[in-house]
Order: structure tokens, then sequence, then C-alpha cells
């Protein structure tokens, strides 16, 4: 069939990478650790390196031919492993450190600048190697510079695990007060999960989940600029058509991450996994979701309608990405970080976006409670609990919840802290001043719900 | 401005979009094209215009013949655009295809 590109096409796709920020936020290599095993911890974490090292040693450099040949920005190359609860199982050594540093050391020689799978998959209780690995997430968060961890601790087939949820509120105050040198950034490689997906390509959250083969790619789209100039074009028209438009341009970001993806997949000789059809926000400007939820008609996000407005945007990215993608997978919905949304900040800054208002906005968008500067004195119950309330969202609703919160030490309300890079500005927010230590520490797991009985 | 109609995928062909975008003068075509003829780069069509007082440029060039690779030819194209005070992009024509056709 002959294939017919107008002039205008080609100048729309090169607008909309050099004046709209559209890129591939990530291409992540999904890395089986399952023969790492060994009793000796030391003999785990050098075939840990050795095996990241072997198998990911072309990532880097492939990623930026692609970039280069097709001109559009890869701008993150990165690596995600086999959970390390379950790596680690075998060894005597509860020192898990040790691996941790064998990541970040791959990590290092091979160029990436994250990698997960420093995680456990808790929802329904701990295995030795969960426990282990749990009391080895704040120490590792602070000696090593690349490696996220991350935890589910419930799901809608199980329910809550509820001391999980309290460890995990204690885990991120101790990575909190091991970093805070650096306004606890620590926490922000950290995430605690309801549903976790196991092909999510974005960071802190991705691991190479148990389903998955020996390797694979995986790939993460962004493109907030690109809607948020769609929307801004067409201030008019009704809510029917500005879903069509939404489509429409969710479709081309997506095609842009299919052929990298599929393009990387052939280079690298390694199946080709999923697009994650996320709009993931970065801090410059114009490259934010709170900006499109603006354009649509708000006068700041987290003000009445920002529900309805993330609902219609998150459905409309997804129903045109789905058509774009032969493999649809990870979180896929709008991201709302704070800290990385020009955005989101102003909203909390000015008054406009609240805590609640954030959890009411994660009942219609992936992913959760995402980069949260809250005050230093926030007690470990409180972020339990507000943990155990995005869960509880997930669970009911058969959703990825997550929650990335930075207790930053001796910070206080209004005060900003950086995170620096990609991980932006975080703006100190409130926390209710009540009391739910009594109920975090009842314990014991909150069973699954009604919906789950699904058989 | 028109469209560019190629024929049948060829699976021989390599098929590269370039763009030059910049304020109009005497020499941007000859420049360009001297440069392709020179590494044996095949243009199939060309496309000019004027966007908001910017020529602009597209080719369609063949580089299966070419004596550089597409990333060698990427970079002789910029320093040709810094001489002659354009801004030259060469791009895999994938990116256009996928983005825009199914």
């Amino acid at each position: 069939m002959p294939i017919t590109l107008m002039p205008e096409e080609i100048l729309e796709t090169i607008n909309m990478i050099r004046s709209e920020n559209l890129d591939i936020r990530t291409i992540t290599m999904g890395v089986s650790l399952r023969d790492c095993s060994h009793d000796d911890i030391a003999t785990t974490a050098q075939k840990i390196y050795d095996k990241i090292t072997r198998k990911a040693e072309k990532l880097v450099r492939i990623g930026e031919d692609i970039s280069r040949e097709y001109g559009i920005p890869i701008i993150n190359k990165r690596i995600s492993v086999t959970p390390i609860s379950v790596v680690g199982e075998s060894c005597t050594s509860g020192e898990y450190i040790i691996l941790a540093r064998a990541l970040d050391q791959a990590a290092k020689e091979v160029g990436v600048n994250f990698i997960g799978g420093f995680s456990a998959l808790v929802q329904k209780g701990f295995t030795k190697g969960d426990d282990y690995l749990l009391n080895s997430i704040a120490e590792s968060l602070a000696v090593t510079e690349r490696v996220c961890s991350s935890v589910n601790v419930a799901t809608t087939k199980a329910g809550i695990n509820m001391d999980a949820v309290y460890r995990m509120g204690k885990i991120i105050k101790d990575t909190a007060g091991l970093t805070k040198e650096h306004g606890g950034l620590g926490c922000a490689k950290l995430v605690v999960f309801c549903n976790v997906p196991e092909d999510n390509p974005f960071m802190a959250g991705a691991f190479h989940g148990f389903g998955e083969p020996e390797l694979v790619i995986n790939v993460g789209v962004s493109g907030p600029g690109v809607v948020l100039n769609a929307v801004k074009s067409n201030p008019n028209v009704d809510f029917g058509s500005l879903a069509t438009i939404i489509k429409h341009t969710a479709f081309k970001i997506t095609r842009m991450g299919e052929l990298a993806g599929r393009e990387a997949a052939r280079r690298l000789n390694v199946q080709f996994g999923i697009v994650d059809l996320s709009l993931a926000p970065t801090p410059a400007v114009g490259d934010s979701v709170a900006d499109i939820l603006e354009a649509m008609g708000l006068e700041r996000v987290g003000g009445h309608g920002t529900t309805a407005a993330l609902a219609l945007l998150n459905d409309a990215v997804k129903k045109g990405g789905a058509m774009a993608s032969s493999y649809v997978g990870g979180l896929s919905g709008a991201f709302i970080p704070v800290s990385e949304d020009a955005g989101m900040i102003r909203g909390v800054e000015e008054g406009s976006l609240t805590l609640d208002k954030l959890e009411a906005m994660t009942c219609v968008c992936s992913v959760g409670l995402d980069m949260i500067a809250v005050p230093g004195d926030t007690t470990a119950e409180t972020i339990a609990a507000i943990i155990a309330d995005e869960a509880a969202i997930g669970m009911i609703n058969k959703k990825t919840t997550a929650v990335r919160i930075i207790p930053v030490p001796g910070g206080k309300v209004g005060q900003r802290v950086e995170l620096g890079g990609l991980l932006g500005t975080a703006p100190i927010m409130p926390v209710h001043p009540f009391s739910a230590e009594k109920f975090i520490r009842r314990g014991g797991r909150i069973p699954a719900p009604i919906c789950a009985l699904t058989n | 401005m028109g469209t560019f109609k190629q024929g049948r995928s060829d699976s021989l062909q390599q098929r590269v979009i370039i763009t030059v975008v910049g304020h109009d003068r005497v020499g941007i075509i000859a420049g360009v094209t001297a440069t392709l003829a020179k590494y044996d780069a095949n243009i199939l069509d060309i496309s000019q215009t004027i966007m908001q007082d910017f020529f602009t440029m597209i080719m369609i060039v063949d580089i299966a013949g070419c004596k550089l690779s597409l990333q060698e030819l990427q970079v002789i194209l910029k320093n040709k655009g810094a001489e002659i005070g354009v801004d030259i992009n060469a791009q895999h024509e994938d990116i256009f295809k996928f983005m825009h056709r199914i």
C-alpha cells in the first residue's frame, strides 16, 4: 500500500518533540535474577552484579542510538529486576544491604540512573526473605544512589496486610531519618503498593514480576505538554469532542513508545513487553498534568470539578493509547505526583490542592499519593493510616494505588524541599492532626472484599 | 504544499526525513543537496514552504547507498546547517509513519 505523509504531519511530529516536551520517558529492561540465588550472600551479590552487567551492557548505548536516529528524546534507560526478597531468600545472612550495593554498582556500571526491584510482595504475610528485605530498606536506600524499593501490602484478592502497612509507616520514617541531610530523599525511592503491576517500567515502583520472561523491554511514554496544547487549542468544545481530541493525541504519543520499544527490543534481541500509557509530568514548564486540568476550565487544580476532569482525561488517554499499542500494561494512567508537576506544586502552595483532594483524585487515575512531602513530626502511625486509606481505594476498586510519601525531617507546613532533577521540589503539606494510632495498632489483615470473589 | 507519495515500501530503501528550518536566503537548497550528493544520499522528494516567516524544507531521502551511517550523516548535516545558518535535522522515516499511520 502506498504511504502518504503530509508535510503538516511531519511538522506536527517535529513540533511535538521540540516545543511540547514529547519524549519517551523510560526504556526499562526487565532482568530475571531467579537464577542468582545462593546460600552465601556475597556469592549471590556477585551473581546479581555479573548478570545485570552482562545482560544490560548495551541498553544505554542502544537507547541513545534510537534516540538519535529517530530524533526523539529517550530520557531514561533503566533496569527492573526480580524482587530481591525472593532472590535473597536462600541466603543464610539477612544483610540484604550487600545485595542493594550490588544492584547499585551494576546500575552504575551499565550507566542507568535507577534500578528497581529491591522489593517484596507481602499482601498476605512475610517469608524469611521478606522480613530481611523490609529490615534492610531504610539503610539500603540511604547508602545506595540508584536503587529503588517497593513493597506490595495489599491486593483485591488478598485484602490488606495491616502489619505490613504499619511496618512500612515505620520504615518510611526510618528512611527519612537516615537521609535527613537530603530532605528525606530516600523516601522518594520507596513506594508502597496495592495491586502492584509486575511489568511497570516507571520508577520507583518497577520490578520484574514472576510471570515475566528472562529478559523484557517495557516502555513508558510521556507527553502532558502535547495533550495540554491540544486542549488549549480547543477552549470551547463540549466534553465528547474534548475526549476525542485527547484520544487522538494520546494515540500519537503512544505510537512513539511502541516504535521505540519494538526497536530497542529488536536491537537488544530481547522480547518486547508492554507500553505503559501513563501521562508522566516533569517539573518543566508546560509538562504538567495539573495544567491540562486547568486548561479544561478549572481555575486551579484541586478545586471542585478536578476529579471529574481527571477522570475524563485518564479515560481518554487510555482509549487513545490502547488503539496505538499491541501490548498495553504497567500502570497506564495519568500520574499526579506533586513534586514533579509545576501545576500541582502551585495548587498546593495556593491552597487549592489538599491531601484529601489528592486522595479523591487517586480513585480515578493511577497511581496514588505520589511524591507528597509532609511535616517531619508526622508519626509512623499516621503515615500507615494514609497508606491504609490508599490501599483500601485500590483493593475495593480493583486498581493499582500507591503511596510515595516523604516525612521531611525537621520540615514544617509551607516549606519546600528540593529533591533534585526529575524528582522536583515538594511543598510540605499538612496532614490531619487526629490520631489513627489505636486503629493501626490492631494488627492483622483486612479481609479481601466481596468483589474479590469472582470465580 | 502537496503530499509525499512514496511508492510501495521498498525494503531495499532506507528512507530518512530531512527537515531544514531557518531564515530564507540564497543557497540553502544548494548547500543541503550538494552535501547529500557528496555522500550518495538519493533525494526522493522535496517540498518547501514559508511557515511563520521561516523557510521550511522537507526532503525524503534514501540513504541505502549512502557512504555514511544515519548518525554520521546527521552530524555532517548539523555542521552544514550551522555553516549556512539553518537548523537541519535528519530522522528515520518510521517515526512519522508510526505516529500518523496504522
